[in-house]
């Protein structure tokens, strides 16, 4: 009797937010929930909901940066020019997601309340590597809504602060977790950005010019998909853009981003390129 | 089958009260002050690692007394509840009055139907915008829930660390001095005539923690060598 209930004392003891949402309140999970079947007279007709897209992610001199787009799609239609598809998960690190906006944000926000509960819980941060391992569970336990046309990929960087240096996770849909060494990008537009980055990428760049790099790269990822919005000039909105070092997560000021995209604008109007 | 003692209810209410507040007694003191700048809480505990005082959400924290096992549980019970409410509704729906309520509800539970109950104190607190909005509960081991002003003292010697934490207070306290008194304070519960920092845990709820430190949680530890500065210090 009395083992039994230590043992049970000690099953209920977890530092994971997610399983304790998974034994008490289930319903609140992102991912927990039945689809029906797709019904007969409608053949696996692909679910209307909004999708957010270009991510890209490099490591510059002393951390990693990661930049994402404002655009959201639902079909051929924009559904929002303001989504922001960067967060920081916490001090130490930061997130991008791709695929389905919903379910992408709501695994955000579970994360990043992940990360806080288990510093709370047992007083210390979680390691970079655990934190990945988290993220690559969630993103498992989506499998059967991915598997439905609501997929999630994210992509991950943060400064693991044992070894002192930016580290930079990607993911497949089944949660595989895969280290980046130098960029890495995600979504639609991820083919054209990731070109871009591989030209304009060097090793140890100076933080700046990993932001202009970043910025151009969504710029050439928008150039040419439709599902990528570039910066904005008439509603003033520019790539949402986090840098992780040492110090921490940072996001880059608006006005900062405002110049580093005028420029770009303003170089490749000088250039007269047509594509 | 042999015949069972007849307790009345009052007798064993009071011998359970009787019991918790014991173990409590034993126990070294905790302060909480309200201050200009936040919230400072304040133990003596000689473990660096075995805390008395948590970080539940955002801009609330926990401080207890008694038995270990027993508060450790109540503080990860409280950290799950603020959680999950904050997930399923929004952060700023967390508040320290709905967690103090939880907590009375659990406290008051175990001190009538288990079998003994939980030999702890806590105090719940919550920092505001201002002064006036800083919020700070006290809990008994019978679920007795006591709404605060200024500051509040629990654990073994509680009355005469009061009595002296009680001279000091001003509503306009800073930081540092706000700590310097509270530990003062807890020397009076001492043989010894000064407590080393490394026998007091030391944290605060920062009121400006959003604009000074760009953060929303305001909970921030002291490390030993912040307390030994600011006991270094004058008033």
């Amino acid at each position: 009797m009395q083992e039994r209930t230590a043992n049970q004392v000690a099953a209920n003891a977890t530092s994971s937010f997610t399983e304790h949402l998974q034994r008490d309140r289930p319903d609140l999970l992102p991912y927990n929930r039945a689809l029906p079947a797709p019904a007969a007279s409608h053949p696996s007709q692909p679910l209307q909901v909004p999708h957010a897209t270009t991510i890209v992610a490099m490591s510059y001199a002393g951390g990693v940066l990661m930049a994402g787009d404002r655009r959201a799609t639902m079909g051929n239609v924009i559904a929002s020019r303001h989504i922001e598809k960067v967060f920081p998960a916490d001090q130490y690190s930061v997130l991008g997601i791709a695929g389905t906006a919903g379910i992408a944000i709501d695994i955000t926000r579970l994360f990043q309340v992940e990360l806080e509960h288990y510093e709370k819980i047992e007083g210390t941060l979680l390691s970079l590597d655990g934190k990945a391992n988290r993220l690559g569970a969630m993103i498992r336990g989506n499998l059967p809504m991915a598997l439905q046309g609501l997929a999630v990929i994210p992509l991950f960087a943060g400064f693991d602060t044992a070894a002192g240096v930016g580290r930079l996770f990607s993911y497949d849909v089944t949660g595989g977790r895969y280290e980046e060494q130098e960029h890495h990008t995600v979504g639609s537009g991820s083919v054209f950005a990731r070109g871009a980055l591989k030209k304009l990428w060097r090793p140890n760049l100076p933080e700046d010019d990993a932001i202009s790099v970043a910025v151009e790269s969504l710029y050439d990822a928008a150039d040419d998909d439709s599902a990528t919005g570039g910066p904005d000039p008439v509603r003033q909105l520019w790539p949402v853009v986090y840098t992780v070092n040492r110090a921490g997560a940072r996001r880059i000021p608006e006005r900062d981003l405002a110049a580093v995209a005028g420029n770009i604008i303003e170089s490749r109007a000088a250039a007269r390129r047509e594509a | 089958m042999t015949q069972q003692f007849y307790v009345s209810p009052e007798q064993l209410m009071k011998d359970r009260a009787d019991f918790a507040r014991k173990g409590i007694a034993r126990g070294r003191s905790v302060v909480v002050i309200s201050c200009e700048d936040g919230i400072a809480l304040v133990a003596e505990n000689p473990s660096p690692s075995l805390h008395k005082i948590g970080e539940i959400y955002d801009k609330i924290a926990f401080a207890a007394v008694g038995k270990y096992n027993e508060f450790e549980s109540l503080r990860q019970a409280g950290v799950r509840y603020a959680d999950i409410r904050g997930y399923s509704y929004d952060r700023e729906d967390v508040t320290a009055r709905g967690l103090a309520s939880v907590y009375a509800q659990s406290l008051g539970a175990v001190f009538t139907a288990e079998q003994k109950p939980f030999e702890v104190e806590l105090a719940v607190a919550e920092v505001g915008p201002t002064q006036e909005e800083d919020h700070l509960y006290r809990l008994t081991f019978d679920g007795s829930i006591a709404d605060e002003h200024g500051f509040i003292v629990m654990g073994g010697q509680a009355e005469k660390v009061s009595a002296a934490v009680e001279d000091g207070w001003r509503q306009d306290l800073a930081f540092a001095a706000a700590i310097r008194l509270a530990v003062r304070g807890l020397v009076t519960d001492n043989a010894a005539s000064a407590l080393p920092a490394r026998a007091v845990e030391v944290a605060v709820l920062d009121r400006a923690s959003e604009s000074g430190r760009g953060t929303r949680r305001a909970f921030r530890r002291l490390t030993d060598a912040d307390v030994v500065a600011l006991l270094a210090e004058e008033d």
